[in-house]
């Protein structure tokens, strides 16, 4: 069996491994630990020695070993050594039962910040490193390591039992889970600088996490929904960066390019999920993105079907960031006056924001007042806050400048 | 969010530290030491240098067709020169300004505290919009 899928079998087990743990040792921290051990111990004797006959099994005894010497360690502190030794050792072969949405559940927790539960979240469910972790978010390993340390605390202090999250609790509870894998897609995007090649691709991540929680919650609309929306999006990465790194705005991508099985598995997943409802924002952001996809070039877009869709979108989820793109839905169909009217209500809530300026900078274009957009793409390059961004609305406006002839400045 | 806190020499009324007392220097640089580990254990820290004295500091300027000019320190004509920084990685712009004003408070000569101007700004690590 090769490395890399040693690596893949043991980095779907990490949470199945880690829930059985728990099951056992009400320990989280320790536990998440101990499975990091049996992780490591895996990846380094599987590829030489071949599979155990029962992979899973033969982590979880590595691990519960490594806990039960942790646990003799800790209460011989408190001189209880006697109570360690008439604790039954766990079973090799734990029933079978996955208890990886547990653990993802517990990964995503309330007390947590977004930062903190993305770094627990890539470590206990999605197997990877400390310092994959960190060099995936170009800092130091040290500072990953206490941030998941205290992640882990965190955790413990808040008291919440190892268990998945009631009725009541859950649409709450799972709401949080997608936003963190959403969050660690997203930051998939940062990647166009750097040793980019050492990376774990980030997106590929979320899609591989949110696939595990869609099989494990297959009726669950909204992670489908997800799962679809990543699949949408990811499938125009190729034609998204020039060859240098430099953006490619969707209007102006060589859609030859985009990857059509992922594009279709998307709009399969999308078509299957949104009859079934109950329909959420992230399915209705898929058929959004779904639409863009099918269409053979920017022209053939569909806007009056993605313009009814923010419509949709609007009353599911009213922000201010889904009505700025509501307004390029409705300039695409009524013209540009249109979508700058439904900006002016913005202006207080998304103030001094660089998305803001860029779509107003965008529509002006479009209304043929080069001089206002040239100002718009400049105040939007100026309050950017993505770098390969900021180059990109820098050089709009330098084009449009050039375009515009010697009147505008 | 990533955001580089600078800590600028500018002139604030005290001192220079090389005039300090030597617990007065002690003390500053355990606060450094300190506080910078601070950062590491909040899982925060990204990264920090201090820099040598602007008396070492050089200029260089790019001459068209011939080499380039470069002139040595001190430079009077500048009143601030950057000493150190951090870069940290956090919540937000809140949170940014709450370690900025930990730095600013660093102990200075006869155990003031020195309340030290810390620029913060954004570093730009955004992902960009997907949907562009």
């Amino acid at each position: 069996m090769t490395d890399a899928r040693v690596e893949d079998l043991l980095r779907d087990l990490a949470p199945q491994v880690l829930g059985a743990l728990m099951r056992r040792y009400d320990d989280f921290a320790a536990a998440e630990d101990a499975v990091q051990e049996a992780l490591i111990a895996a990846a380094e004797q599987w590829p030489e020695q071949g599979l155990p006959g029962y992979p899973r099994g033969w982590l979880i005894q590595v691990a519960s070993r490594r806990m039960t010497d942790h646990l003799r360690k800790e209460q011989a502190r408190r001189r209880r050594e006697d109570l360690v030794a008439a604790q039954p050792a766990p079973d090799a072969v734990a029933p079978d039962t996955d208890d990886s949405l547990t653990v993802l559940f517990m990964c995503c927790h309330p007390a947590l910040k977004p930062a903190a539960a993305i770094a627990l979240t890539l470590r206990a469910v999605g197997g990877l490193s400390t310092a994959e972790i960190a060099s995936a978010f170009l800092i130091p390993e040290a500072t990953m390591a206490q941030r998941i340390s205290r992640a882990k605390q965190k955790i413990k202090s808040s008291g919440l039992p190892f268990r998945l999250p009631t009725d009541a609790e859950r649409p709450e509870r799972l709401r949080l889970v997608l936003h963190v894998l959403y969050l660690i897609f997203n930051e998939g995007y940062t990647a166009t600088a750097g040793p980019a090649l050492a990376r774990v691709e980030l997106s590929a991540e979320a899609i591989r996490l949110t696939r595990a929680a869609h099989r494990l919650l297959p009726h669950e609309s909204e992670v489908a929904g997800l799962l679809a929306l990543m699949l949408l999006i990811d499938a125009r990465r190729p034609a998204r960066t020039h060859a240098d790194g430099t953006l490619v705005p969707l209007a102006e991508q060589d859609r030859s390019r985009w990857d059509a099985d992922t594009i279709a598995e998307g709009i399969a997943l999308i078509t299957e999920t949104l009859p079934a409802g109950p329909t959420g924002p992230y399915q209705v952001q898929a058929a959004i993105n779904a639409v863009h996809d099918e269409a053979k070039d920017a022209a053939d877009t569909d806007w009056p079907q993605i313009l009814a869709l923010y419509g949709v979108l609007e009353r599911l989820s009213d922000n201010p960031m889904v009505r700025l793109n509501h307004a390029i839905a409705a300039a695409m169909v009524h013209g540009p006056a249109n979508g700058l009217a439904m900006l002016e209500p913005l202006a207080d809530k998304l103030s001094g924001h660089h998305r803001l300026h860029a779509v107003r900078a965008h529509l002006l274009e479009m209304s043929g007042d080069e001089t206002a957009a040239v100002a718009e793409y400049r105040a939007a390059s100026n309050k950017a806050t993505s770098l390969p961004e900021r180059h990109y609305l820098m050089d709009r406006a330098a084009q449009l400048r050039r375009q515009a002839g010697p009147d505008v400045h | 969010m990533k955001y580089m806190l600078l800590m600028n020499t500018t002139d604030i009324g005290h001192p220079p530290i090389t005039e300090w007392e030597p617990a007065d220097v002690k003390a500053h640089i355990e606060f450094m030491r300190e506080f910078t580990e601070g950062l590491v254990k909040s899982g925060e820290f990204v990264s920090g240098e201090g820099l040598a004295l602007p008396d070492e500091a050089k200029i260089v300027t790019a001459r068209d067709g011939g080499a380039p000019a470069v002139t040595d320190g001190p430079f009077p004509e500048s009143k601030e020169f950057l000493a150190g920084y951090w870069i940290v990685d956090c919540d937000g712009l809140d949170r940014a300004l709450e370690i900025a004003a930990a730095a600013s408070a660093s102990p200075g000569p006869g155990g003031i505290t020195l309340n030290h101007p810390i620029e913060v700004r954004q570093v730009l690590s955004a992902p960009p919009d997907a949907e562009l």
